[in-house]
């Protein structure tokens, strides 16, 4: 009698949801292993092309290092100066996604044009810019510029969701204006926060800034798409060494002053 | 005879279906000492956010519109459920002191006093962090009143709840403010810092003359620190006067039952007997 009443003891059993959505998950899977046309099969039986390219690159010619070094410090002042002023832009921007700032008709708006900002990569910008302010390294800096912009008001935004409202109203509570209670209630909350985004968007914007060179947005990236294009393997093997050093240099270094900030 | 400083007339304020005040009308005096009582959740603190704008009463009551008004200083802050422009005027002359201190966490103790002279500083001084020297010696006047002084240059975050909460009265004394309301202000500190917070609001009390609300949960302080209490029962005044004539019956009627009267009733001169020999 008390066996067939549903025993509270009894493990629960896996429901039937739980099994549709694995299929699912299987379906959608095999669907885009199709869709991406992929062919394990082929790095197996082109094995000996790939050896091939692979000796061509080395040993990698350093003939012209002076040049690529020139170059690489012009791909770290275009990735300086498009996220310096995306930090500049996103800080008012930052302010305005923030639902705890500012009204839905202010917020909706200004979230919706960080998304298109966010939506489109730096190389589609930089293609962009190229026609529009000709080939050079500032097509670069405007095309991460915009892009940056959308990705740092974002998290500037959501560190701003976060903050301890009760901070704000003590600033509020003495009688200080809008604009003083942001400056003295809520940067003070977010600001570590926001430095540590600053920085990490400033390294992975080194490595974009590599390959919006490839566009013609000057930089690096002009050296290594003209090498490969030109079948020119040990030179990008050269060029690739040079980023590969300095990108993890940077990563290192900005890791380093991050952890001061959190 | 004295001069009015609070006047709040037939404020009602609904949160959700509860109707958290009820028609309260209040007024309170220059030089006065006021403590506000009442059980959790019978409106006090909420009338205290009220009567420095940081909420705002119904627009309706009963589907018909509101004639809540509460003018502080003589400045009006809300009127029938919309804030006045005057609200910010009044602010700036009107400490304010939260439970949980609300100081800006990752600022200095200096800096923070020194938010209380923002109202009265131009806008590119404030938005530049340039205070003149006079403001910043005037803050460490403050901070000298409440005995931090020696903490000026720490980060808030590392002092203690009691340390902080006499940053909030010292950043309240750099508004020179001319009324004080305290929110729950002892609610969390231990009875030590309670004493110091509650003897130092006293001091501000007495020799400034400005007047002082509190809302407390402890009836023993009220009675030892103020003269005159006013207590809220579900969002109505209760009952309205000196605060010797708190007997038994009343606080019974008040919290529901078993709060015994404090043996300090007598004794108006704020004399912390429990705590004598630790001071």
């Amino acid at each position: 009698m008390n066996a067939a009443a549903a025993d509270p003891l009894s493990p629960p059993r896996t429901s039937w949801f739980t099994l549709i959505m694995w299929a699912l998950v299987i379906a959608v899977l095999s669907w885009s292993w199709q869709g991406a046309e992929i062919a394990p099969m082929k790095i197996v039986k082109d094995a000996g092309n790939m050896a091939e390219l692979a000796s061509d690159f080395f040993p990698p010619d350093f003939k012209n290092i002076s040049y690529y070094l020139e170059e690489m410090l012009i791909t770290l002042h275009i990735a300086l100066w498009g996220t310096l002023f995306s930090i500049i832009l996103s800080v008012p921007l930052g302010l305005m996604c923030a639902e705890n700032m500012v009204p839905a008709w202010v917020y909706q708006p200004t979230r919706r044009l960080m998304d298109a900002a966010r939506a489109i990569n730096e190389m589609v910008f930089a293609m962009l810019f190229v026609v529009t302010v000709g080939l050079g390294p500032f097509a670069g800096v405007m095309a991460l510029f915009i892009h940056t912009t959308g990705v740092l008001a974002k998290l500037y935004s959501e560190a701003v969701e976060a903050i301890d409202p009760g901070q704000v109203e003590g600033v509020r509570a003495t009688g200080a204006n809008k604009l003083e209670e942001i400056v003295y209630g809520v940067i003070p909350q977010v600001l570590p926060l926001w430095i540590s985004f600053s920085l990490y968007r400033f390294e992975s914007n080194v490595r974009s800034a590599t390959v919006v060179g490839m566009v013609g947005a000057g930089g690096i990236g002009v050296i290594l798409w003209e090498s490969i294009r030109g079948f020119m393997f040990p030179q990008t093997c050269a060029v690739m060494l040079i980023i590969i050093v300095t990108v993890s240099l940077l990563d290192f270094g900005s890791q380093r002053i991050r952890k001061l900030f959190i | 005879m004295n001069k009015q400083v609070i006047s709040v007339q037939q404020l009602n304020k609904h949160f959700a279906n509860n109707h958290a005040l009820k028609n309260v009308g209040l007024s309170v005096e220059q030089g006065e000492m006021v403590a506000l009582l009442g059980p959790s959740g019978s409106g006090k603190s909420t009338l205290l956010r009220h009567l420095n704008g940081l909420v705002c009463g119904d627009k309706t009551v009963n589907d018909k519109p509101s004639n809540g008004y509460i003018e502080v200083l003589g400045v009006p802050v809300q009127k029938n459920g919309k804030f006045c422009k005057t609200v910010r005027a009044s602010r700036c002359q009107t400490g304010y002191i939260f439970q949980q201190f609300n100081l800006v966490t990752r600022l200095s103790v200096l800096q923070n006093v020194l938010i209380g002279g923002l109202n009265s500083t131009p806008l590119w001084r404030s938005l530049t962090g340039r205070f003149t020297l006079a403001q910043k010696q005037q803050a460490m006047n403050a901070l000298e009143r409440v005995g931090l002084a020696d903490f000026a240059t720490q980060r808030v975050s590392n002092l203690s709840g009691g340390q902080q909460q006499r940053v909030a009265i010292a950043r309240a004394l750099m508004q020179q403010a001319k009324i004080i309301l305290a929110d729950e202000p002892i609610a969390s500190l231990d009875p030590e810092s309670s004493r110091i917070v509650m003897d130092i609001l006293s001091d501000i009390n007495k020799k400034e003359g400005i007047a002082v609300v509190v809302t407390l949960h402890q009836v023993d302080y009220a009675v030892r620190y103020c003269p005159r209490v006013v207590a809220l029962k579900k969002g109505e005044v209760f009952f309205d006067g000196p605060s010797e004539q708190l007997d038994e019956g009343t606080l019974a009627a008040l919290y529901g039952s078993k709060v015994t009267p404090p043996q300090s009733n007598k004794s108006k001169t704020p004399v912390p007997q429990l705590w004598a020999q630790t001071a």
